[in-house]
């Protein structure tokens, strides 16, 4: 496999969570980034893998690229449409979704993530999107994968400023409570690298620095005192033909690659 | 009876939406109640808490033309569009006023409609534990489940005074027919106490007795159908015509300013006397571009007893 003459950012956190999702089933994601990871998955490790939509389609075909979870072209030609019931009672809290991808405006060093507000939630300096299915994701998803578009310490501080979706370490802060099924979010892909979640109760490690980036310099762009794993590697760089799948095939249009 | 459950959606609004009702309008991406909410904003109905999991540019154009008390939702943002900024404005700054939000998830939101509609006096749901949401909503709570004896969050059921949505098309009795995301409509419909169901076609009896699991909504859940042609837009009908997603991203000029997002609902909704002067002034040339191609489903043999026509025929 030759390496890509010339990549971007974007192209090279696409191809990191596609290579994450070798041994995937079944994938829960939303449009952008994620799309584009599965496809490329699709294409080159995982041909099995089904993408499940909360707008309810699984096992979208979409004849030209997606604007939305719940564009018409997801739908027709698609294997499955349930409805939402169905989506988030049995397909997702039933356990049959084995990665769910999330953004998020901050994640904590446990992986709880905010996608409600910055500041107080009563005087928000900014209101962001709030939980949508992320919550529901969280906690029911086998693993969750989260794709952050920046990493410095206001997107990784060390206390949020609210919890949208809980790590299974704030679950079992109540143990009197049934406690979710996932793991939660077990691959954090950043500009500068990869963190990951090696036991459920545990917390992020810095296992994968990004071409040309040094893992002082995710330290000191990381809110707390982030733990750099034994093997620390460099990422993957792309291969020419992710490159070329990427450009050429899924995003023709440049929608979500920029 | 028939003519009693198909009328006009002015006729609807006026007839079935109050002042100070709880209403909601459903279809997640597809089939979004807009001409119904641009019906209301007509009206001039106030006091309204408005339900609706995404709440979408229908919600900011409710929002800015004044009706609205109250949000109950669990996303705050427009899929490919973005932020809401009317939503925004009134959350971050009370500006021009505030506006209470109750606020859950999807999964959350879904499980009170169900709870709603099957007349449940909560539903359980395990997306909540650790979360700071039940802080800030009361009405997320726990109970003990008597088998296990371990703690569960609830959520109360959602019955909305009227529930809305848009579908394919209906028959004169207001059995519904929608293909494609069906989304949260059934619950959400079933919940309600009054149905209003806008629909893009009436069809024969037969029509819809060809293909009766296609039926979302039987006629007995429904108190009216309005035949309100590309009554979606700029959301889409699968089949029908697609979104207009230029419309989306032009939206965020508009909703950023608050006077011109007041002269667009003044010139598109308030100075348009029905759906179809609003479709004029958005432009039937922009509408004609958003028609699907067709692609049909195969058809379904539902067959028939084969003696049941004779023994039918001849008593």
């Amino acid at each position: 496999m030759t390496t890509a003459a010339d990549f971007t950012e974007t192209e090279l956190v696409v191809c990191a969570a596609a290579k994450m999702l070798a041994h995937s089933n079944t994938v829960f994601a939303g449009i952008g980034l994620p799309t584009l990871a599965v496809d490329l998955a699709h294409r080159t490790l995982n041909p099995d893998i089904q993408l499940v939509y909360e707008s309810g389609v699984a096992g979208a075909h979409p004849e030209s690229m997606a604007e939305g979870i719940a564009d018409s072209v997801v739908v027709s030609g698609a294997e499955a449409v349930v409805n939402m019931h169905a989506l988030f009672g049995y397909v997702l809290q039933g356990g049959n979704v084995d990665v769910g991808f999330l953004g998020a405006a901050q994640i904590d060093r446990f992986g709880s993530l905010n996608t409600t507000v910055i500041g107080d939630w009563d005087s928000p300096k900014v209101r962001l999107p709030g939980s949508g299915g992320a919550a529901d994701i969280m906690a029911n998803a086998g693993e969750v994968f989260v794709i952050l578009r920046r990493h410095d310490p206001a997107a990784l501080p060390s206390e949020l400023d609210f919890v949208t979706s809980a790590s299974p370490v704030r679950a079992a802060e109540h143990p009197d409570f049934i406690q979710p099924r996932g793991f939660g979010v077990s691959t954090v892909i950043t500009p500068l690298g990869i963190l990951r979640r090696k036991d459920r109760l545990g917390e992020l490690e810095l296992t994968h620095v990004h071409p040309g980036v040094t893992s002082e310099q995710v330290w000191e762009q990381t809110g707390w005192d982030l733990v750099v794993s034994d093997d620390l590697s460099v990422t993957q760089e792309p291969t020419a033909e992710e490159v070329r799948l990427l450009r050429d095939e899924i995003d023709t249009v440049r929608l979500y690659l920029r | 009876m028939d003519s009693d459950t198909v009328v006009s959606l002015p006729h609807a609004v006026e007839k079935l939406v109050n002042a100070g009702d709880t209403i909601a309008l459903e279809g997640f991406s597809h089939l979004i109640p807009f001409a119904a909410g641009h019906e209301i904003i007509r009206q001039g109905i106030t006091g309204l808490t408005f339900c609706r999991m995404t709440p979408d540019l229908l919600s900011d154009m409710m929002i800015a033309a004044g009706g609205i008390d109250r949000l109950v939702c669990s996303f705050f943002a427009s899929g490919s569009a973005g932020s809401l900024y009317e939503v925004r404005r009134r959350i971050e700054s009370q500006d021009p006023a505030p506006l209470p939000v109750e606020e859950y998830s999807h999964h959350a939101m879904t499980l009170r409609y169900h709870a709603g509609a099957a007349r449940l006096p909560f539903a359980p749901i395990s997306s909540f534990v650790g979360s700071d949401m039940p802080g800030i909503n009361p009405d997320i709570r726990a109970v003990v489940d008597p088998y296990t004896g371990k703690k569960i969050h609830v959520v109360p059921p959602l019955n909305p005074d009227v529930t809305i949505i848009h579908a394919q098309r209906a028959d004169r009795k207001g059995n519904v027919q929608i293909w494609g995301i069906a989304g949260v409509q059934q619950e959400a419909v079933y919940a309600a106490d009054k149905v209003i169901v806008t629909v893009e076609e009436i069809v024969d009896d037969e029509v819809v007795r060809a293909d009766p699991n296609r039926t979302l909504i039987p006629a007995h859940a429904v108190d009216a159908v309005c035949v309100v042609l590309t009554g979606a837009h700029p959301s889409y009908v699968q089949g029908s015509y697609d979104r207009d997603n230029a419309f989306y991203r032009e939206w965020t000029p508009i909703s950023q300013d608050p006077a011109r997002l007041r002269e667009w609902i003044d010139t598109h909704i308030r100075g348009t006397k029905d759906h179809e002067e609003y479709l004029d002034a958005i432009g039937r040339d922009r509408i004609a571009a958003l028609r699907m191609a067709p692609r049909p489903s195969g058809s379904v043999d539902y067959g028939r007893r084969p003696d049941a026509s004779t023994e039918r025929s001849s008593r």
